[in-house]
This record gives structure tokens, sequence and C-alpha cells, in this order.
């Protein structure tokens, strides 16, 4: 408890202080969003009346345009988060069959976040990968020619930490 | 004497192994105590070969590819002694026929260096543009890209200098440039480059776009599927700024131009103009109803040019070298080069910059040696997830905006993305109206209800319950989407579904 405690007045305190980066900037809500998305995994719901008031909005005005965009997150994702490509280019080189494959292994759909928390998968449209397809990211990181070897294979450095 | 190697850094690259490749050149270097200079630079775009290892030798850039780790210490023994008896060695990377033979105005520069150093930008012609356009007028910058012919690249072709004309005579207090770099169609990947391997050309092209129109201030809006050129837009943007191409006195010429960088977050509506507008102003992604125009009333309701990065970049080229030198290249009313990406099922992938008019054919049998799996190619989606599936019967058509259009299809953005023939078109239809169905901002019935309907239509028609009844609904919901939406979501989704039905009758029945 306590530490939960000490953990959300730490996340109010981080929240303050990205208001107070971006309540003066035009258009400051996406940035402040993101911000505080960045440190703290997601944009808890106990935020939206902070940002709203800073930013003289309604809470439903800022819970629209949260909801409007799917990288914004109210709960915190897995520690990792895998996104596969489900695009054209990325179908023309099997991204159908892989997905299916990664489904079938994590025994999740897109979403959803693995039994032990460890990966959060996620559908992307493009990666800017298409030459090379099919591309997945994983957190920061873009993989090509991706099949269900390689994509196992970066899914076991996660649980195992080891490099390939 | 030292070994001067380059391995990119984009995310092509990257993804393809190359901080592996760098990491293990380093170590075996060491290890064989070889003096080792290692660069790294942005890509050429010949993704095919990435990584793509470049040796610099007498004078010339030697290229080795695609090199993966494993390769790397036999590599080495070759550089230091016989680097053409490796079998990696592709000769001097300029004449690599598949770079050789293109028209490179835009991409010229990408690959050869450092992307962040200033230095490098300026050797390479870089802020050329930028120094002819501040000894014009305003009215003489816009006159040029005017004569230029330059359209927009991001898709809907407007001419440019028509709209740079529209913000400068629109009175307003504070103009902006918005830099469209929410490059979402599938199979496109130019905008990326561009940033990752030449980031100043965009910046110049921004300056020079608010110095016409008398812009103080511009934003870069770039897609979250971007992570590799959000940190070296942030860092050109930072560096240039040091060397004051932006500020309140750019090169101590006076006038001023501030520049940020802002994130989307994964919406692809936000590629629209006026929904990335809204999104700029920290509102949902909504489509806006036209007019009024952007350039009347566009970011917080100032007149404001929106641009895609290739026709900023393109802006670099018409003012260092004329409006007719860039008004030589390409045929009919589509002037200059285009970017073509070549993509999906493909053997050669990359990036392809060529005078408009050459044919689709050509560039996806000669530059992409036919498809990656060997097996015949089906169908050619150009133009993003909005454009027509072609069959080989369209693939003489010339590449310009125009003779796109007349065969019911679009260029867009220049996306190739091949299919072999293992596709499944009536699945291909669906997807266009799944992805519609989960992007539409929502503002238009049409596509917001017409998309969920046009899905459980053509799921009808794959399980085969009624499906000339539901092809017929099929073709009644593509007119009213086409006719009642007010963006190119709604409006242009048919373009996939009815190329679909229209050249690959046989997957639906």
């Amino acid at each position: 408890m306590g530490g939960d405690q000490a953990n959300s007045e730490a996340g109010e305190e981080l929240i303050a202080a990205h208001i107070a980066r971006f309540r003066e900037v035009p258009g400051g809500l996406l940035p402040l969003l993101h911000a505080v998305q960045d440190s703290l995994g997601c944009i808890p719901a106990g935020a939206v009346p902070a940002i709203a008031g800073a930013l003289g909005l309604s809470r439903a005005e800022v819970h629209g345009v949260i909801s409007f965009y799917h990288d914004f997150r109210s709960e915190p994702a897995g520690r990792h988060v895998l996104q596969i490509c489900r695009a054209e280019a990325c179908q023309a080189m099997g991204s159908r069959e892989l997905e299916a494959h990664v489904k079938a292994r994590l025994g999740i759909d897109y979403g959803a976040t693995s039994a032990d928390g460890a990966v959060t998968l996620e559908a992307v449209y493009c990666l800017g990968n298409c030459a090379c397809s099919p591309s997945v990211r994983l957190d920061d990181a873009i993989h090509a020619r991706v099949d269900a070897a390689r994509v196992d294979a970066l899914l076991a450095e996660l649980t195992t930490g080891a490099a390939p | 004497m030292s070994l001067r190697l380059f391995v990119p850094r984009d995310t092509t690259a990257l993804a393809l192994g190359a901080d592996e490749v760098a990491a293990v050149l380093r170590r075996e270097a060491a290890a064989r105590d070889l003096p080792l200079e290692l660069l790294r630079n942005g890509s050429r775009g010949l993704f095919w070969l990435e990584p793509l290892l470049e040796l610099e030798h007498e004078g010339q850039r030697i290229a080795f590819g695609p090199v993966d780790a494993a390769a790397v210490p036999a590599l080495l023994e070759a550089l230091a002694n016989d680097p053409a008896a490796h079998p990696l060695y592709l000769g001097p990377v300029a004449q690599i026929p598949w770079l050789q033979s293109q028209q490179r105005l835009t991409f010229g520069r990408a690959g050869l260096g450092d992307p962040l150093c200033l230095d490098n930008y300026r050797s390479l012609q870089g802020f050329q543009g930028l120094e002819n356009a501040l000894r014009l007028s305003d009215q003489e910058i816009v006159n040029a890209v005017t004569e230029s012919g330059l359209r927009g690249r991001g898709g809907a072709a407007f001419p440019a200098g028509i709209k740079w004309q529209s913000v400068l005579d629109a009175p307003g207090e504070q103009k902006y440039i918005v830099c469209n770099a929410d490059e979402g169609d599938s199979g496109t990947f130019a905008d990326r480059l561009l940033m990752e391997a030449d980031p100043y050309q965009l910046l110049e092209g921004m300056i020079i776009a608010g110095l016409a129109v008398g812009a103080t201030r511009g934003y870069i809006y770039l897609r979250s599927e971007y992570p590799r050129a959000r940190d070296i837009l942030e860092e050109a943007i930072a560096r240039a700024r040091a060397d004051n191409y932006l500020g309140d006195n750019i090169r101590g010429s006076g006038r001023g131009f501030e520049l940020e960088l802002r994130s989307g977050a994964g919406a692809y509506i936000c590629g629209e103009e006026t929904a990335l507008l809204d999104s700029l102003e920290g509102k949902r992604g909504m489509v806006r109803a036209k007019p009024p125009l952007p350039a009347i009333a566009g970011l917080f309701g100032q007149p404001t040019v929106v641009n895609n990065v290739l026709t900023l970049a393109a802006v670099t080229t018409v003012m260092a070298q004329g409006a007719a030198f860039y008004h030589d290249f390409g045929s009919g009313r589509s002037r200059g080069t285009l970017a073509v990406q070549l993509a999906g099922n493909i053997r050669r992938g990359g990036l392809v910059e060529l005078a408009y008019g050459a044919t689709l054919r050509s560039l996806v049998e000669d530059y992409g040696g036919g498809t990656y799996s060997g097996r015949p190619a089906r169908a050619i989606q150009v133009g993003g997830p909005l454009g027509a599936y072609l069959p080989e019967s369209q693939w003489d058509t010339p590449l310009d905006y125009e003779a796109f259009a007349a065969i019911g299809a679009m260029l867009g953005h220049g996306g190739v993305v091949v299919f072999d023939d293992t596709v499944d078109m009536a699945q291909q239809a669906r997807f266009a109206m799944e992805f519609c169905a989960l992007e539409s901002c929502g503002k238009c019935t049409p596509c917001r209800i017409g998309s969920v309907r046009g899905v459980e239509v053509l799921d009808r028609v794959v399980a085969r319950q009624d499906t000339a009844g539901q092809i017929e609904l099929l073709r009644d919901l593509c007119a009213t989407m086409e006719a009642g939406s007010l963006c190119a979501m709604g409006g242009l989704t048919p373009h996939p579904v009815r190329s679909a039905l229209q050249y690959f009758s046989g997957d639906f029945s």
C-alpha cells in the first residue's frame, strides 16, 4: 500500500510537471499526452481531470482525444509491446500467417497482454519498411523479413534476456 | 592505412541487422589490429541490398551487400587484400545499374554521408536553394515554384505554386508551414528515407516555403511509427538552430523561421491535411469540410501551407537549379521526378526516383526483378490502401497522374505493392473496407458506417451466401461512399474494392 501511494504521488508530480511544460504550448494536448504516457506507461484515468482543468477543456474532450488515437492507452501495457504490420505490403509477404502464428503462440488476440505480462500484442498499419516485408516492431526496434522462426527467436530473447 | 567503411543506419538497414554488422566490424577489426574508420550513413534506398556496406577505395565507393554479421570476418580479410574477390562484391556503388539509371533529384544525396553532418550537407550543394531564395522576393520564390510545375507529392497532386500563392495573398497575423510527414500508406517509405538520410533537405524546403509565403513558424507532423526518423529530425532541428538556419535571424538575413516536430499517435486519417491540422491543434483528428481551404484558414485558423515531405524537399531543387531545370523532367502535366517505392512481394525492392512517364511494368520487372517468392505476379496496388489493384493488362500504364486517373486508378504517394498469384482478391477487398472502418475519423456516415457494412457484405460474399445480390449491394455501397464522403478515406476506399471486383471477378464467385 505504502509503495502504491508513493508511486501514485510520484506519478502526480510527473503529470503536474508535464502539464506545466505544455499548458501554454499551442495545440499542446498531444505532446502532453505523449509525455505522460512515455513516463508512466499509460495515461491513467485519474490524470484526465488535472489535464482538462489546466488546458481549459472538459474531461470529455480530453477523454475524446485519448480514445481517438490508437497509441494512447489508459492501462499500462506489458513489459514489451510487439506490433505486427497488417498492411498490404506485409500481407503480400505472408503477414496473415505470421499474425496467426503469434496469436497462437502467445495465446492472445490483438490488444491483449500475455499471461506472464511480458508482451502486449498490437496490430499496426505500416512501419515504412515495405520493401523488406513482413515487418514487426518490438518496442522501438523494427525487424524486417520476419517469419515464424524469427518472431519466435525475438520472443524467446525477451523471456531469457539472452542475445540471439 | 585505415579502412574507411560506411554502414547505413536507416530503419530498413537496422531492421536487417546493420547495427550488428557495425558492432562485429569494430570487434573483428580490433582483433586484427586493423585501423577502421566506420561511418554510419543514410541508406541509398537499395533496400534489397541492405545492409549495404561501402568501402571508400581510391576515391570510389565500393559496395558489398547484403552483408550480415556472419559474413564480416571473411569480408574484412577481403577488404584488406582483394575486395573484388569477395562474393558480396557489387563494384562501385554509383555504377550499380539499379541506381545509376535513376534520375535522382531529391534522393541524390541519400546515403552519401552522415545525414546529420551540416558540413556534409553543405558540401553536397545543400542550402544553395535557400541562399538563392534569400536573395529573392516572396513573389519571385512563389513564381519559381509555380513555373517548375511542381505538384503535391502526398497524393492529391495539387499544384504547389497555386497553394503557395493563396497563402502569400491571404491576410493573416501568423502564417504557418506544415509538413505532412504522416506517411501512412502501406508500400510507401520515401518520406521516411528522405527524413532519415537527408533531413536538412526537408528543413531547407520548409524554410524556403516560410520565406515565400511570409510564414515564420512551421511544424513537422511525423507519424509515431517512425521512431528513427523522429530521433534524426530532432537532432537535425537542434543543429540547424545552433547554426542559425532556424531562429529569428536566418544566416544573418534578418528573416526568421522557427520549426517544431510533433508526433502523431497512430491515426491513419491524420495524413489527411485537415485532420492533421486538427490533430496539431491538440484535438481528435477529424476531417474538416472545405472550404475554407487550409491556405486561407488552416492551423489555428491562420493561412497555412500544408505540403508533403517530398514536395517541400523538391522545392530545394527548384530553387537551387531553377524552375526550368525541374520542369524539364516529366511527362504531360506531371513535372519533375516521382519517387516510386517498390514494395510487397518484390525481389529488388526500394526507392526508384525517375521522371514521370515510365511504365509500371518497367518499374516492377526491370527494377523490381519480379516477385520475391518467384511466383508470377498477379496484382499490383499502386497509391496505398486507397489505390486500385491493377492486373497485368494495366501494367503498361505510364506513371503520371492523368494516365492513372484515366484507368480509374491513382499514383498517390508512389507506393507500388506487388502480390503474387497466391493472393485472394476478395480478401484484399475486404481488407480495404476493414481498414476504412478502423481508421475512419467518423465524421461522415458513408465512411463510418458504410465501411462496416462493406466488411459484412464481403464476409457474405466470401461465404458464398447470395453472391450476386451481395456484390450488387457492394457496388451500391461503393457509390454511396464515393459520393457522400468528405475526404479521400471514404471517397477512395471504393478504388481497391471496385478494381478487385472488376479485374479479379473470379475470386468473388
